[in-house]
């Protein structure tokens, strides 16, 4: 998936000269998850470059340039870290459009690696996609396999807002399924791995079904995706997986239309339940499949604690959770 | 030792003179040869000691010196020499000859899985170590997690680190916290946070309490180089400025932020220590490799501190020999040899020297502390692994995972408690 996101920027950098990458340690070593690695040597330390640690100066200034008109697409280290920035994503990139009444634009992108499972503790680990989501004027993203990254971020770069770009980084370099004592399986194993060369798109605001089904609905984005993969593969329950993809917009046709089929719903996340964005989901499966539903929905999730160090696993919501969920749903 | 990639000529066109960027960039890259003959080492004596209540404007030019008291052969000398006794110097060499094996050993245990992660200070005990000597019971540091050696030297147990670097039943942090982010109240050492730079301010903080209570208590913030970037940085300054708080705003200067040079962080400023001075604050850069430099230093700016004549920012030089973490590897973007073409030395060698030179201790005195550091390392590791490491033997249980997120556990987090089961 590193690879995917290397090559997007790349595309991106070839195609619109008004394309930027900055963040701290991105240029000359290409970042510490080297998804910059090359860029500076191929398009020059004008197009390409190290900044000083200093999150809000980072997107503080891609705010800048985008008002002015380049396309700045800027990496926070890990998510953990974006706090300092949060005032110019929230109060300034998020609205400048609107208070502006478009005289003004923010068509940057923020990437950033989240989620747990590295041992990373409570700085290297974190899920916030709810601290984007709940700020209007944000798209946020979150692919979940190399094809998608590379297209998601694409679209991303191209949009003509703020685009917050979520990588989980457990699956920089293989599609992890939770189980954490099994062997490392490569990208190059599995199918979504086949990334095409030069460009193309995945549109935002577009779920993608992982598996068809017609018992019980997943929602799921990110790594849980393939958690959930392997909970209704280890259970034999018939259930539909969503990939979200896009959180916002958010693609509700597809879930509706699967929930209405299904009956039931489960939604998995790995960041912390107290109003996640599992909250959101829920309340819309609720209105809008409420006669549809024959269990209520549950969610999955970290609980509500900071990310714990050696007893990760005993936190990360695995495919046994999900698996008992899926269990409870279908006898319900 | 930065080279400023200035674009000043390019920029020419015609008549007209067009702004264009600088990327600022370490002076050398792989391949390169290290040579820094040109970096102004300054002699001992060459800066001047005001007297601690001298007000900030009358000392600016330390802000652009160097304190320094060890020459290269060992010799000690000018203002800012502290006089220790030898047994002190000692005890010095001591405690930074145990930090680095305690370095060296936790890095082992890390590469076999005993950890999941270990940072080293190697090159920069100095600083830790000498500036531990210059507080007092009841001081307080807001550290980053390269200053084990406070830890070290305030005699902190050994074998209670080492539990905390392998996350086991002894653990103080209960395995909440990644290797190194230690918490030691009584030892004068604050809870490590990931997020960079954030203690700078609460130091601050915590010596306005100090002030406010009327104790003659201090504060110490510490932080990097690269970290001076932040935003928090900044309001520690301006804190420090406003309140006159009694506290040490240190900014270790190891020229390096992981893979990204100090140039990066400093850009037109001369020198971090600089940056002091547009606060009105006593600006001091110093020879971070000079342990008795570093007391003096330190030392100076307590009592400043402490006699109400307010804040003191520090930078020391030094060099971070090792790799920034146990998932780095320099060598994609420094020369190997770096390290040791570094003008500076290393600061064991150095006090060393000095003890040798000036009958402080012999050969036999230097051999047995190193015998003895590794003897201590070893049994707090015997101890420490007793109780277990990060994947075998006995572990923190999987409940604390919900306490202490808040004082009374909510009834909704205890339900979540009991559906996990543990
Ligand atoms: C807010 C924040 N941003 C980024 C990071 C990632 N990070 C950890 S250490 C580091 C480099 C810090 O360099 P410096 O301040 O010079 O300290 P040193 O490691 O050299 O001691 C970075 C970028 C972080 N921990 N916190
Ligand atoms: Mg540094």
């Amino acid at each position: 998936m590193v690879q995917a996101i290397r090559d997007a920027h790349a595309v991106m950098m070839e195609r619109d000269e008004s394309v930027v990458v900055f963040g701290e340690d991105v240029g000359y070593f290409g970042g510490v998850f080297r998804c910059t690695q090359g860029l500076q040597q191929r398009f020059g330390e004008n197009r390409c470059f190290d900044t000083p640690i200093t999150e809000s100066g980072i997107v503080g200034a891609a705010v800048g340039m985008a008002a002015y008109g380049l396309r700045p697409c800027v990496e926070i280290q890990f998510a953990d870290y974006m706090y300092p920035a949060y005032d110019q994503i929230v109060s300034e990139a998020a609205r400048l459009r609107y208070r502006s009444a478009g005289d003004f634009t923010a068509p940057l992108t923020i990437r950033m690696p989240v989620g747990g499972g590295i041992f990373g503790g409570q700085t290297h680990s974190q899920s916030p996609e709810a601290l984007f989501t709940h700020v209007a004027g944000l798209t946020t993203v979150m692919p979940s396999n190399p094809y998608d990254a590379k297209g998601l971020l694409i679209s991303a770069i191209e949009d003509d807002d703020p685009v917050i770009f979520l990588e989980p980084k457990r699956l920089y370099n293989g599609p992890f399924d939770g189980r954490h004592d099994t062997g490392l399986m490569p990208w190059s194993r599995h199918e979504l791995s086949d990334v095409p060369e030069g460009y193309y798109h995945v549109p935002l605001g577009s779920a993608a079904i992982r598996r068809p089904g017609s018992d019980v609905t997943v929602i799921a984005y990110g790594t849980m995706v393939h958690v959930a993969l392997a909970a209704v593969h280890d259970t034999g329950v018939d259930a539909e997986v969503i990939d979200l993809r896009t959180l916002i917009p958010l693609d509700l046709t597809t879930i509706i239309d699967s929930v209405s089929k299904t009956g039931r719903c489960i939604v998995v996340h790995e960041a912390t339940l107290t109003s996640g964005f599992g909250a959101e989901l829920t309340a819309l499966v609720q209105q809008h499949a409420f006669y549809h539903l024959a269990a209520p929905i549950e969610r999955v999730t970290g609980y509500d604690t900071p990310y714990p160090h050696s007893h990760e696993w005993s936190y990360f919501p695995g495919p046994e959770r999900i698996a008992k969920a899926l269990i409870r749903v279908m006898q319900a | 030792m930065a080279r400023a990639k200035s674009r000043d000529e390019e920029g020419v066109s015609g008549s007209s003179v067009s702004p264009r960027l600088t990327m600022p960039g370490p002076a050398f890259r792989p391949g390169d040869r290290p040579d820094f003959s040109e970096v102004d080492t300054f002699a001992p004596g060459a800066c001047r000691r005001p007297q601690v209540n001298e007000p900030a404007e009358s000392m600016s030019e330390l802000a652009t010196g160097l304190v320094r008291v060890l020459d290269d052969e060992g010799r000690a000398s000018g203002p800012w020499d502290p006089h220790l006794d030898a047994p002190t110097l000692r005890a010095g060499l001591r405690a930074m000859m145990l930090t680095r094996e305690f370095d060296r050993q936790m890095m082992i245990d890390q590469r076999q899985s005993k950890a999941s992660f270990y940072m080293q200070c190697t090159g920069e005990e100095a600083i830790a170590c000498a500036f531990h000597s210059a507080l007092r019971p009841g001081d307080m540091n807001f550290p980053t997690y390269r200053q084990q050696g406070l830890l070290v030297a305030a005699g902190y147990p050994l074998e209670l680190m080492m539990s905390q670097v392998y996350s086991n039943e002894t653990d103080p942090l209960r395995g909440r916290q990644m290797p190194v982010f230690y918490s030691a109240r009584e030892y004068g050492f604050f809870s490590i946070s990931g997020n960079l730079a954030t203690q700078f301010v609460q130091g601050v903080g915590w010596a306005m309490a100090c002030a406010l209570r009327g104790e003659s208590s201090i504060a110490a913030s510490w932080i990097g180089d690269g970290a001076t970037s932040e935003t928090d940085f900044f309001s520690a300054l301006v804190m420090a400025s406003t309140y006159r708080a009694p506290v040490i705003l240190n900014v270790v200067n190891n020229q390096w932020a992981i893979s990204t040079s100090e140039s990066v962080a400093r850009g037109l400023a001369p020198t971090f220590a600089a940056r002091g001075r547009g606060f009105g604050i006593a600006s001091l850069r110093v020879d971070g490799n000079d342990y008795l430099a570093v007391h003096g230093a330190a030392a100076w700016a307590a009592e400043r501190a402490r006699t109400n004549g307010g804040p003191t920012l520090i930078e020391w030089v030094t060099y971070r020999a090792a790799a920034h973490s146990s998932s780095d590897d320099p060598s994609g973007y420094r020369p190997g040899d770096e390290a040791a073409a570094w003008p500076f030395g290393d600061p064991i060698e150095r006090l060393t020297r000095h003890l040798l030179r000036t009958g402080g201790a012999n050969e036999a005195d230097v051999e047995a502390l190193r015998e003895e550091v590794v003897r201590d390392v070893r049994a707090a590791q015997v101890e420490a692994q007793s109780h277990g490491t990060l994947k075998q033997g006995p572990a923190p249980s999987p409940r604390e995972i919900f306490e202490d997120v808040f004082k009374e556990m909510p009834e909704s987090l205890a339900s979540q408690e009991r559906e996990a089961g543990y």
